[in-house]
């Protein structure tokens, strides 16, 4: 392979990366702070695709943006009802609304299960267009990518330090202690998954945008690879400071696309990649509790076999 | 200050397991009053708390919290006007946060997006000197890594920051060391008195129940079977007060630990 298609592979890899870690900033939003595992981020992925794709088709490749982000928002606020005030559970509030999303998201693309942006104007081609004689040209997706994920984490650090973002904080940490310094942790909990869905759907819309496609199914395995990505950024910037975890979560994102990358290389087939995030967040969640389970499984083994040589004593 | 006119709670009811934890109780509580509340385990005595706080709503009967009913008010809301510490220091704060971020969430000045600007932190970090633990140096560190002890300490601190109508204690000594325990207490009179808190305290140490605080009922079996303040509680003893019960509940008090105690 040459260098020139090396580094043209670097470069879409570095750009889903991009685009894929604000999904991945959106569950360190809503695992990491909320302790909520959101399941409906497949389809609220999705969603926020089929949104941009369709007001973008309309001719506002601007408006794309904020429309697609804001269905995030109300598929988020349907999650956090459902869970906080109808009594459904969290884990099954995420699955009931991801299902239902599908046939939202093919209603949305006016009863198609895909559409295609080839001639559409969107905010990547009006970047293409603005900095083609730039030296910067053939980079215009991961400078929008770059962008959008600088101002997210920037979000993220002062959002996270007011008072509504403790208070989003201390909700995943003890919900008691959110309900005696007066605040209803049902409140924070439901602006919680509404801004989080908000950066899913951004996602799903600026991934759509730059493939210039969308099909229903576009989203599909998203919640576990955004998991294993941020999984993997925690084991590099775990116990620090908010920003820099938020920072960890988009190097995760990176580290797993590359991983992925070069697993591609040496011929590991492409739809092998569900599986292998799968395993990812098999070794990352069950890991450290296996390793304190590892004492203990010995001790029992030995209990019932007796030490070997313990006999003869 | 707060009253409570009977109220009354029956958990499960309608099945085999129904019991009364609250029946027709009546308390009325002046401003500035301390009151120990004593009584075997099950008497009902954090139910009474879990009402007046709103954990659940009463079954019959009113609250009234400084002349507002308050019976249907939701807890976040009530809790403006109460501060509350349990027997577990965990509850009290959230551990993946910093000392700073637990009290500005407890302070709860400022709108939503607002941030705790330099003036509150250096008025949280005078507060945490009071503590005498040495927390104002550890503001930046996560509450998860403070023994109990201090927890509770800045449990007490975080509940009472906003000058809450009402203080209520479930024990909130019990499941610290003898001598933690006593620091955390003395704190306690400390910030009630020079905050002249008004507060209700349960416990199952006989002998501070009757030295702290102006009043001492004892519970049983979700009533208050016995009052006492005035010259009257002042002549008591431990003795007298296991007599009591024997004499109120018809039985002897068969707790172990309020009797070693």
């Amino acid at each position: 392979m040459s260098l020139n298609a090396m580094l043209g592979l670097g470069q879409t890899a570095l750009e889903l990366a991009l685009f894929n870690s604000l999904t991945v900033l959106a569950l360190f939003l809503s695992y990491s702070m909320l302790n909520v595992c959101d399941l409906s981020t497949d389809g609220c992925y999705a969603l926020g695709a089929a949104v941009g794709a369709v007001v973008a088709i309309s001719g506002h490749p601007w408006l794309s943006i904020p429309a697609a982000m804001g269905a995030g928002m109300l598929s988020g606020l349907v999650t956090a009802v459902l869970q906080t005030r109808m009594g459904v559970n969290s884990l099954l509030a995420g699955i009931i609304v991801n299902t239902g999303l599908y046939s939202v998201n093919i209603a949305v693309m006016h009863g198609s299960s895909l559409l295609n942006m080839n001639k559409t104007v969107t905010v990547f081609t009006l970047a293409e267009d603005f900095l083609w004689d730039t030296p910067l040209g053939a980079y215009y997706a991961l400078i929008i990518g770059g962008v959008v994920v600088a101002l997210v984490i920037v979000f993220l650090a002062f959002f996270l330090r007011t008072r509504l973002g403790l208070a989003i904080r201390a909700t995943g940490d003890n919900p008691d202690m959110v309900r005696s310094s007066s605040i209803n942790p049902v409140f924070t909990t439901t602006v919680g998954l509404c801004i989080s869905n908000a950066f899913t759907a951004l996602s799903g819309c600026l991934i759509s945008q730059n493939q210039r496609s969308v099909t229903v199914d576009i989203g599909s395995g998203m919640v576990t690879v955004a998991l294993a990505s941020l999984l993997i950024g925690g084991v590099f910037l775990g116990r620090r400071s908010i920003p820099v975890r938020a920072v960890g979560a988009v190097l995760g994102a990176f580290v797993f696309r590359l991983v992925y990358t070069i697993a591609l290389r040496f011929s590991l087939p492409a739809f092998m990649l569900k599986l292998v995030s799968s395993l990812i967040v098999v070794i990352a969640i069950s890991g450290p509790y296996l390793r304190r389970q590892a004492p203990l499984v010995k001790r029992r083994l030995q209990a019932r076999f007796g030490k070997v040589g313990a006999r003869e004593c | 200050m707060l009253k409570i006119e009977r109220v009354s709670k029956t958990f499960n009811p309608g099945t085999a397991d129904a019991r009364k934890a609250l029946d027709n109780l009546s308390l009325h509580v002046k401003k500035g009053d301390f009151i120990s509340i004593i009584g075997a385990n099950g008497a009902g005595k954090s139910t009474l708390f879990n009402a007046v706080c709103g954990s659940f709503f009463v079954d019959e009967g009113r609250i009234l919290l400084d002349g507002a009913d308050v019976t249907m008010t939701p807890e976040h809301r009530r809790a403006k006007d109460i501060g509350r510490l349990f027997q577990d220091p965990m509850r009290g704060s959230a551990p993946g946060m910093s000392i700073e971020e637990n009290l500005v969430l407890a302070a709860g000045r400022g709108g939503w997006l607002s941030m705790a600007g330099r003036k509150e932190r250096q008025a949280f970090r005078e507060r945490l000197a009071l503590l005498g633990m040495g927390l104002e140096d550890r503001m930046k560190q996560p509450v998860g890594l403070l023994s109990g002890g201090q927890r509770q300490a800045l449990t007490l601190m975080m509940a009472t920051l906003s000058n809450p109508k009402l203080l209520l204690l479930d024990e909130h000594t019990a499941a610290l060391d003898p001598g933690t325990a006593e620091k955390v207490l003395e704190l306690t009179t400390k910030i009630v008195s020079e905050n002249s808190l008004t507060c209700l305290m349960i416990t199952h140490n006989m002998q501070s129940a009757l030295e702290l605080g102006s009043r001492t009922i004892m519970m049983d079996r979700g009533r208050i079977v016995f009052d006492t303040m005035g010259e009257e509680r002042a002549r008591l003893t431990v003795e007298d007060l296991l007599e009591k019960f024997r004499e109120a509940s018809g039985k002897k008090l068969d707790n172990d630990r309020m009797l070693l105690t």
